[in-house]
């Protein structure tokens, strides 16, 4: 395929029917290893409702223009976190933007430090590996109780927020340090060690801080905030990797 | 051979059920365990799931098994095996303290237990009142339970296949060796050679046009096992939620009226007192479903089109709603521009679960007929499987339970019968028939689009086989139905590649989609009587004489063959269905 940008229009509403529409422009940064030896930008101009999500209309796109666009996606309501890409410029749920909040030039590249595989799939491994490393399962060899292991509302609550991660990567592909050095473990697996650290019922504090402590461990973050600003979740990423840094201040680590 | 792949358990599907199936047999020392799943594990919809378990814990009040299998039982509208939900109803909450005791994060009762609230269907004493039986984290249970579970792999160091379709089942001589799967990162054909094979790929939502399902749930193994000669059992009772956001039908959970929310009219009248005088509200899905299509027929829906119906949760206190109902709040804000606090959110009926599917024993065998015929080496759970523990009509939370109960039996079962049994002989042409599919829709003329195929597909499922059923509209979605599939025959592929092909799998689903949609049409045109969420309008009563019994539909050539199976009863005689 060139790297020519293709100009086409499309009508993303059907023609009857009197909703606004607006007229947007798309620009999607593409890949296809079947054929590309590097990416190029293809440039998209349709109409579309404010409403609609980014998501219907990279469906659009792929439904009615050009069926090799190729993206991941599944629930399309934020909870599967298949379908973070870098748009306008912020890491997001191509689910859970709508038209209406970006104007009328819409520019999508995949999330970043990850290799592209093709248009906006990128190799997840990596970052899969980093979750694993945090050992992120309940530890404890303690003989459970007949019924439930007792926690109170107050204990459960302190780690509320890091229990809402969905794995969809764009805090860590937000993340400047992670960009140049993508051995770093990331926000992500950190928010996911928190989520078992501060859990009451869980015993291997240690062995994750231990994780937490090594070279690509959590003293790689420069406290840039990224990713909070990333988290569809509203999950304070950067407060849960404070919490993390004291409790290893705390232990002498 | 890198292609060629040998596991004593092979696991279809990373849901709810494919993951309780792995852990439970990854316990057993002597088997091998892999997990197929066409996405990431953490990506399965079993994580849109929001309300809650039900298990008869007692946490907030008095309650007890045998009054949920009564609930389960009488929300079935008897279609329900009743040895299944006594089982069930038992082993459910053996299940949710394993769960917790994995980790998973449950909200809380001031002393420390696992905090429970009302669901729709779910009672006291055999229908006095509503009962706290959902155990619940948030509205996020599902979530969580995909994340616990998905946890617990890796500390078992489950081996996974991510992003692999598949495409077809090897069975010979009445016993399953395994599957063949696509692999999307390159195009490639894997067989996966096995002793045991666990089904566990949740639902068909996407025929429908408005629907809760994620849109990877295409029912592929449906209609795969329809393919290879494995009947589908009631498919014609498909729950449609009543609380989908309108237009977007996304999930807005039952436990929001389990926190008190109230359903309205346009004249903001708390319509359900006329349909459910005792439970108004947390009436069963199939009920308020009908209820709200009703009012909105008699010109009592809200906004410009008179279409929709309002969830109103304004009285209940802003802190509940946030700290109990934070998702589906956001979803209402992001997605409408509502604010659930101080405003009434816009609802209808989304499409939302399949109560039957591929049939099976208790044990999760898959069986091949009316006489309980067991296929060898074959298992379902969850969703996709039909046990059949939801009957007509599914209750609130059972589907979850569903998915820890059977997902934990299949997994036990297939390691034993794995670690007892020896590799049948794999058919060398056994990516044949994958391979034929696969390069005749990459070869397709594209006169037809897969895109406006399946969008005509889930409009016309939509209006003519969802909540109110009529011969009349059944036999015209049998003419729309015959109209697709002979135009599935020029659709093809603009994308030449071998990677990520997307499109190519799109083509796939759709002949799969097409399937599910057959199966449920002809079920639904040959039952003449109303049960649950099958509600025919022109044969309105149930009818227990001619119709107390399962649906079998069997692939036929080019068309259909029904079947039956009986209901096994037990202590339940069927009763009318008044709440």
């Amino acid at each position: 395929m060139e790297p020519n940008e293709a100009q086409e229009s499309i009508e993303a509403t059907e023609p009857n029917e009197l909703i606004e529409t607006v007229d947007i422009v798309v620009k999607i940064k593409r890949f296809d290893p079947d054929a590309d030896s590097r990416s190029y930008w293809a440039e998209y101009t349709l109409t579309a409702r404010p409403s609609d999500r980014v998501l219907d209309v990279m469906h659009h796109i792929k439904w009615e223009v050009d069926g090799s666009l190729a993206f991941r996606r599944s629930c399309a309501h934020g909870i599967c976190g298949s379908d973070a890409m870098l748009i306008n410029g912020v890491n997001r749920l191509a689910c859970k933007v709508l038209v209406k909040d970006l104007g009328s030039k819409i520019v999508i590249e995949p999330i970043r430090g990850l290799e592209v595989k093709k248009d906006l799939i990128v190799d997840m491994d990596s970052f899969f590996e980093s979750y694993k490393a945090v050992l992120p399962y309940m530890i404890n060899d303690e003989a459970p109780p007949a019924a439930e292991r007792l926690q109170s509302p107050e204990e459960r609550a302190r780690f509320d927020e890091t229990t809402k991660c969905i794995l969809c990567a764009a805090c860590t592909t937000s993340c400047p340090v992670f960009w140049t050095n993508g051995s770093y473990i990331g926000p992500a697996a950190i928010v996911n060690a928190h989520r078992f650290i501060f859990d009451s019922r869980d015993k291997g504090t240690a062995q994750r801080l231990d994780v937490m402590n090594a070279g690509n461990g959590l003293w790689r973050c420069r406290t840039a905030y990224n990713c909070t600003e990333a988290c569809p979740r509203d999950i304070p990423v950067t407060r849960a990797i404070e919490e993390v840094r004291r409790a290893m201040l705390f232990r002498g680590a | 051979m890198k292609r060629a792949h040998r596991f004593d358990v092979v696991v279809i599907g990373a849901g709810g059920a494919g993951l309780m199936a792995a852990r439970y047999a990854a316990q057993n020392p002597n088997v091998s365990v892999a997990v197929i799943t066409k996405l990431y594990p953490t990506r399965s919809h079993t994580g849109a799931a929001q309300g809650g378990v039900g298990a008869a814990l007692g946490n907030v009040t008095e309650d007890r098994a045998e009054w949920h299998a009564f609930d389960t039982i009488k929300g079935g509208d008897y279609l329900t095996d009743q040895d299944v939900a006594e089982l069930f109803s038992h082993e459910v909450i053996e299940a949710v303290y394993e769960l917790e005791h994995m980790g998973l994060p449950f909200s809380r009762t001031p002393d420390g237990r696992i905090a429970q609230r009302k669901f729709g269907g779910h009672t006291r004493e055999f229908g006095k009142s509503a009962v706290e039986r959902a155990c619940y984290a948030a509205d996020r249970t599902g979530h969580m339970i995909l994340q616990t579970l998905y946890q617990q792999s890796i500390k078992d160091d489950v081996a996974f296949f991510n992003e692999f379709y598949v495409l077809d089942l090897i069975i010979e001589g009445g016993e399953c060796r395994g599957a063949v799967a696509f692999e999307l990162a390159t195009g490639e054909l894997h067989t996966f050679h096995a002793k045991s094979t666990i089904i566990a790929t949740g639902g068909n939502g996407r025929m429908f046009k408005v629907t809760s399902n994620a849109h990877a749930l295409t029912g592929d193994l449906m209609s795969i096992a329809y393919r290879r000669g494995i009947p589908i059992e009631d498919p014609e009772f498909y729950q449609f939620h009543p609380t989908g956001l309108y237009k977007l039908g996304v999930l807005l959970t039952e436990g929001a009226r389990g926190e008190g929310g109230i359903l309205r009219n346009a004249d903001g009248e708390r319509f359900m007192e006329r349909y459910a005088p005792s439970i108004k509200d947390l009436a069963p899905r199939d009920m308020v479903s009908r209820a709200m299509y009703l009012e909105i027929r008699e010109g009592r829906g809200a906004g410009p089109e008179k279409d929709y119906i309002y969830l109103d949760l304004t009285h209940i206190d802003a802190a509940i709603i946030e700290e109990r109902l934070p998702d589906i709040t956001e979803f209402a804000r992001i997605y409408l521009g509502v604010d659930p606090v101080t405003e009434m959110v816009p609802i209808q009926p989304t499409a939302h679960y399949a109560m039957g599917g591929i049939p099976t024993t208790i044990d999760t065998n898959v069986i091949s007929d009316g006489r309980n015929t067991i296929v060898g080496g074959l298992y379902a759970a969850g969703e996709v499987a039909c046990a059949s523990l939801h009957g007509a009509n599914r209750l609130g939370t059972n589907s979850l339970g569903d998915l820890i109960v059977f997902g934990r039996r299949a997994g036990i079962r297939a390691a034993a019968h794995a670690a007892g049994a020896e590799y049948g002989p794999l058919p060398s042409d056994n990516q044949d028939a994958s391979r034929e599919l696969l390069e005749r829709l990459r070869a397709g003329p594209r006169t037809e689009r897969v895109a406006h195929l399946r969008r005509e597909l889930q409009d016309s499922m939509q209006d003519n086989a969802s909540v109110f059923r009529t011969q009349e509209l059944l036999e015209k979605q049998v003419g729309i139905l015959a109209d697709i599939k002979a135009r599935m025959l020029h659709i093809g592929c603009e994308d030449p590649g071998q990677q990520y092909n997307t499109e190519l799998m799109e083509a796939v689903e759709l002949g799969f989609l097409y399937d599910n949609a057959e199966q449920l049409v002809f079920a639904a045109l040959n039952r003449t009587e109303s049960r649950g969420a099958h509600s025919r309008e022109d044969h309105r009563e149930r009818d227990d004489t001619d119709w107390l019994k399962h649906t079998l539909i069997y692939k036929d050539g080019d068309g259909v063959r029904i079947d039956y199976k009986p209901v096994t009863m037990g202590k339940y005689e069927p009763k009318p269905r008044i709440y």
